[in-house]
C-alpha cells in the first residue's frame, strides 16, 4: 500500500517551461486556415493554450471550464508539505505536482442484493479550484468505470488510461481473493494517477467530482449530463462513418500510427505471455528447490565427517530458494502489471484512432453531401468550417497525446525492464555470496584436513 | 599408499565406438566398444614417451571383470561400474543407451572404475585385472578358467543367512544400515536434482523468447530500437547458457551416483560376513548336537527324543558292539567338526579384520570424495551466478539506454 501523498504515476515529461501547457495541450484552434498546417506541426511545442474566441469549440472535447484558470504560466508553487517531499523524489522532474492521489484500504460491503468492494481514494491538493486541500472518499469499481466513460466522452481523441478488467480470465485468481483485490487496487491507483498526470484530463470536471464528492453527491451527479442522447448521437455518427467505408483522406501520420499499433499490440501481447510463462517456470523451479535442500540435511544425519558440509550445502540451497522466491515476487510486481496495462492500452489506442477517423468521416460525408448543392454553399460553409475545425482539433489533440503516450511508454519500458534486470542481478548476487561463503568455509577445513592426513 | 598399479601405469578409456556383431545366440546386435589405452609411467620421466598399448572391450567384459573381483575378494569393497542404463534422467537428457552424451559419460565412468581398481592396494595386484588391461585375446577364457563362478555364493543362501544369523558383528550390522540409508538418500537426492534441472532449463529457455520479440519490436521503434535489439541478444545468450551449465552438473550427478552404487558393494561385504557367521553358527550347532548324541550313547541316558532312542526302548537296546561302533563314528565326526570349526573361526576372524581394514579405507575415500564433490558443486553454482550477473548487467545497460 502506497503511503498517502506519494504518487507513482508515470512522470510527466519534460515540458516546456511554463507549466502544464506543454505537450498535450490543445493547440489554438480557430486560427485562420492557412496557418493550420503550421500549427499542426508546432502542436507539440506549443506552450500556450490560447484562450480566445474559439474556445467554444473546445467544449466538444472538454467540459473543462477550469482550463482557463489552470493554464496560467506560473508553475504551481508547492504549498503543501507533501508536494515538497515530492520535489526531492522526482529530481529530474522540473514540474511540481499539485495533486496527489492514493487508492487503498479495500473494504467489503454486503447488501441484500450484492456484495462489492469499495476502495478509499485519498486526494491532497493545493489547487485553487478545489475547495479543500484534502479529500477522502470511497469508490467502487463501477464508479471508476463511470469516470472513464465520462472522460472518453469528453475527449474522444485523447488516450484515456486503462482500467483493470472486470473479470480476470487467467483463471488462477478468484473474484474476491486478496490477490485479485490487491492487483485491482494497484491498477486503480495507477489509473487515477495517470489521469492526474495528463495535462488535459487532470482538469476534467468529472474527475474532480470523482475525487471529492460524497457518495450521494456522486450518485446524483451521475444521473445528470447529456448521457443518452449524446451517446446515441455518437453511435449514429460511428455507424454512418463505417457505412461510408471509412476515411478517404486520412493524413499519413495516422495511417502510420495504425501500422505502428498493429505491430506494437502484437508484440506487447506476446511479451505479456512470455512474462507470465517466465513467472510460471520460476514458480515451478522454486517448488522443486524447496525439496532439494532438506535432503542434504537428511543425509547429514547418517554421516559424521561430512555432516557439516552437507548441512552447510542444505542451508545454501535454502537461501538460494528464498532468493528465488524474491525474484518471482519481483517479476510479479514489476513486470506483469506494466505489460498488462499496455495490453489494455492496445484497445484504447485503436479506439482513439477509430474515433478520429469517425470525426474526419463526418466532415467528409458532409462535404460529399453538399458537393452538389452549389448554390447553398455559403450557408453550409460555416457548418463545414466547424467540422473542419473539429477535425483539426481532434488531430492535434491526438497527435500531441500520442507523442506523450509514446514518450511515457518508452519511459515505462525502460524503467520496468531495467528493474527486471536489477531484480535478476540481485538474485544472482545473493546466490553468489551464499556459495562463496560456503566455499570459503570448506576450503579452510579442507586444507587443514589434508595437512593432517597422509595422502591416500 | 603402497606401490599400486596406478602409479606405474597410465590408464585411460579414450574412445567409444559403435559396433555390430553377432552374439552368443547368433542374433545381430549393436553395442558400444571402449578403447582402453595403457602406457608405462616410468619412462616418461626420462623424457621419452613409452608406447601406448590399447585394446577394445565392451561393457559386458567390464561386468565380467567386476564379478570376478567381487567373488575373489569378498572382503573388499569393490568399486562399482557406471550404470548400465541411464537413470535419474531429466527430460532433456536422453535415456537412450546409444545416445552420444550417455556413451561419453559412461566412457568416463569406466575409466574411473579402472583407475579405482588400479589404485586399490589389494585389487591392483590381481593378474586377471592386469590381463584385462593388456591382453586382448583369450581374456574371457582366462577368467572362466579361474572357476570363480563356482566360488560365488548363491543369492538364496545369502538371503537365508541374513535372516537367520544370530550373532553378526555389530559393526557390520551398523554398516548395513548405513549403506541402506546412503542408497536411499542419494537416490532421493538424484531424483530431485533431475527435477530441479528440468525446471531450471525451463526458466532459462523461456527467456530466449524475449530475443525474437524484442527484435521484431525494435523494428517499429526509433529511439528504443537499439536498446531492445541488443537486450534481446543478451537474452539469447542467457537462454543458451543453460545447456553447458546442466552438462557440467551431470558430472556432479555422476560423482554421487558412484557412491550410490558403492552402497551396494558395501552391502555385499556385509552379506559375506553374515554368510560366514551363519555358516560358523551352523557348524557350531551341528558339533554341539553331535557331542550330545555321543554323550547320550556313552552314558545310556536319553535326554533328547530321538527315533533311535524310542525304537531301542520299544524293541530292545542295541548290542554293546553296535553302540561302540556308533560312538566311534561320532567321535571321528566330532574331531573333524572341531577342526572345521576352528578353521572357520579363524577364517571368520580374518575376514572381519581384513574387511574392516578395507572399509576404513573406503570410508576415508568416501569422505574425501564426497566433500570434494560438494565443493565442486559450489564452484559450479558460483560460475552459474557469475554468468547470470554478467548477462543481466549487460541487459540492464541495454534497457537503460532504451
Amino acid at each position: 500500500m502506497e503511503a498517502e501523498g506519494r504518487i507513482l504515476g508515470p512522470p510527466v515529461l519534460p515540458p516546456s517551461p511554463g507549466g502544464r501547457g506543454g505537450a498535450g495541450a490543445e493547440p489554438p484552434a480557430g486560427a485562420p486556415g492557412a496557418a493550420r498546417g503550421l500549427l499542426l506541426a508546432a502542436a507539440a511545442a506549443v506552450e500556450v493554450l490560447a484562450l480566445d474566441d474559439d474556445e467554444d469549440d473546445l467544449e466538444v472535447f472538454s467540459k473543462d471550464t477550469s482550463l482557463a484558470e489552470a493554464n496560467s504560466f506560473s508553475p504551481s508553487m508547492p504549498i503543501s508539505p507533501s508536494s515538497m517531499i515530492n520535489q526531492y523524489k522526482f529530481e529530474d522532474e522540473p514540474e511540481l505536482r499539485d495533486l496527489f492521489i492514493a487508492v487503498d484500504d479495500p473494504e467489503s460491503h454486503v447488501t441484500a442484493i450484492e456484495t462489492f468492494i469499495t476502495y478509499r481514494v485519498v486526494t491532497k491538493t493545493s489547487r485553487g479550484e478545489f475547495d479543500s486541500s484534502e479529500y477522502e472518499v470511497r469508490r467502487r469499481y463501477q464508479d471508476f468505470l463511470w469516470l472513464k466513460s465520462k472522460l472518453e466522452e469528453a475527449h474522444p481523441t485523447l488516450i484515456i488510461p486503462p482500467l483493470p478488467e472486470k473479470f480476470v480470465m487467467k483463471g488462477m485468481v478468484e473474484r474476491f481473493s486478496d490477490e485479485f483485490i490487491e492487483t485491482r487496487r494497484k491498477a486503480l491507483h495507477k489509473f487515477l494517477n495517470r489521469v492526474a498526470d495528463h495535462p488535459t484530463l487532470t482538469f476534467n470536471e468529472d474527475f474532480k467530482i470523482f475525487l471529492t464528492a460524497q457518495a450521494w453527491e456522486l450518485s446524483s451527479h451521475k444521473k445528470q449530463g447529456p448521457g443518452l442522447l449524446s451517446r446515441v448521437g455518437q453511435t449514429i455518427r460511428a455507424v454512418a462513418s463505417s457505412v461510408r467505408g471509412g476515411v478517404k483522406n486520412r493524413p499519413e501520420m495516422f495511417t502510420e500510427m495504425n501500422h505502428y499499433m498493429e505491430t506494437f499490440s502484437e508484440k506487447i501481447n506476446t511479451l505479456d505471455k512470455i512474462a507470465h510463462r517466465i513467472y510460471k517456470e520460476e514458480r515451478e523451479y522454486f517448488n522443486e528447490m524447496k525439496e532439494y535442500g532438506p535432503i542434504h540435511t537428511l543425509w547429514s544425519a547418517s554421516e559424521e565427517d561430512i555432516a557439516d558440509s552437507l548441512k552447510d550445502v542444505a542451508s545454501c540451497i535454502d537461501k538460494c530458494c528464498k532468493a528465488t522466491e524474491k525474484r518471482m515476487a519481483g517479476l510479479s510486481e514489476i513486470l506483469l502489471p506494466i505489460l498488462h496495462e499496455y495490453v489494455l492500452y492496445n484497445e484504447i489506442l485503436m479506439g482513439v484512432l477509430k474515433r478520429r477517423d469517425q470525426i474526419q468521416g463526418e466532415l467528409e460525408s458532409r462535404v460529399d453531401a453538399l458537393a452538389n448543392k452549389k448554390t447553398e454553399k455559403d450557408l453550409f460553409s460555416e457548418e463545414i468550417g466547424k467540422l473542419e475545425d473539429k477535425v483539426e482539433c481532434a488531430n492535434n489533440a491526438l497527435k500531441a497525446d500520442w507523442d506523450r503516450w509514446k514518450q511515457n511508454m518508452q519511459c515505462d519500458m525502460r524503467s520496468t525492464f531495467t528493474n527486471v534486470a536489477e531484480n535478476n542481478l540481485h538474485y544472482y548476487e545473493e546466490c553468489l555470496a551464499t556459495w562463496e561463503s560456503f566455499l570459503a568455509s570448506q576450503t579452510v577445513d579442507f586444507h587443514v584436513e589434508e595437512d593432517s592426513e597422509d595422502r591416500p | 599408499m603402497e606401490d599400486c598399479l596406478a602409479k606405474k601405469l597410465e590408464i585411460t578409456v579414450s574412445e567409444a565406438e559403435k559396433r555390430t556383431g553377432r552374439n552368443a545366440m547368433n542374433i545381430q546386435e549393436t553395442y558400444t566398444a571402449y578403447l582402453i589405452e595403457t602406457r608405462a609411467v616410468e619412462s616418461q620421466s626420462e623424457g621419452q614417451c613409452a608406447p601406448v598399448d590399447s585394446l577394445w572391450r565392451r561393457y559386458s567384459e567390464f561386468e565380467l571383470l567386476r564379478n570376478y573381483l567381487s567373488v575373489t575378494y569378498p572382503h573388499i569393497v569393490v568399486p562399482p561400474l557406471p550404470e548400465k542404463r541411464a537413470d535419474f534422467v531429466w527430460h532433456k537428457l536422453s535415456a537412450d543407451n546409444m545416445d552420444p552424451d550417455f556413451v561419453e559419460r559412461r566412457r568416463m565412468g569406466l575409466e574411473n572404475f579402472l583407475l579405482r581398481v588400479a589404485s586399490h592396494p589389494v585389487l591392483c595386484q590381481d593378474k586377471i585385472f592386469y590381463s584385462f588391461l593388456t591382453q586382448e585375446g583369450g581374456w574371457k577364457e582366462m577368467v572362466n578358467e579361474t572357476g570363480f563362478q563356482l566360488k560365488a555364493d548363491s543369492r538364496l543362501k545369502a538371503l537365508n543367512a541374513t535372516f537367520r544369523v544370530k550373532n553378526p558383528d555389530k559393526r557390520f550390522t551398523e554398516l548395513k544400515h548405513y549403506s541402506d540409508e546412503l542408497q536411499s538418500v542419494i537416490s532421493h537426492l538424484l531424483r530431485v536434482r533431475a527435477r530441479v534441472a528440468d525446471r531450471l532449463y525451463g526458466v532459462y529457455k523461456v527467456h530466449g523468447n524475449y530475443g525474437r520479440v524484442f527484435s521484431e519490436w525494435s523494428a517499429i521503434e526509433k529511439e528504443m530500437g537499439d536498446g531492445l535489439q541488443s537486450a534481446g541478444h543478451h537474452m539469447d545468450v542467457y537462454a543458451a547458457s543453460i545447456d553447458d551449465i546442466l552438462e557440467e552438473e551431470e558430472h556432479y550427478a555422476d560423482q554421487l551416483k558412484e557412491y550410490l552404487f558403492y552402497a551396494e558393494a558395501l552391502r555385499a561385504v556385509c552379506r559375506k560376513h553374515e554368510l560366514m557367521q551363519y555358516d560358523l553358527e551352523m557348524a557350531a550347532q551341528d558339533l554341539a548336537s553331535k557331542k550330545q548324541q555321543c554323550e547320550e550313547l556313552a552314558t545310556g541316558t536319553v535326554r533328547t527324543f530321538s527315533l533311535k532312542g524310542m525304537t531301542s526302548k520299544l524293541f530292545g537296546q542295541e548290542t554293546p558292539e553296535q553302540r561302540e561302533a556308533k560312538i566311534k563314528v561320532l567321535e571321528e565326526q566330532i574331531q573333524e567338526g572341531e577342526e572345521q570349526l576352528k578353521s572357520k573361526n579363524l577364517e571368520g576372524r580374518d575376514f572381519v579384520k581384513s574387511a574392516w581394514a578395507d572399509i576404513e579405507r573406503f570410508k576415508e575415500q568416501k569422505n574425501h570424495d564426497l566433500k570434494e564433490a560438494l565443493i565442486s558443486y559450489a564452484v559450479m553454482q558460483i560460475s552459474v551466478c557469475k554468468k547470470g550477473i554478467q548477462v543481466w548487467t549487460n541487459a540492464k545497460e541495454c534497457f537503460s539506454k532504451m
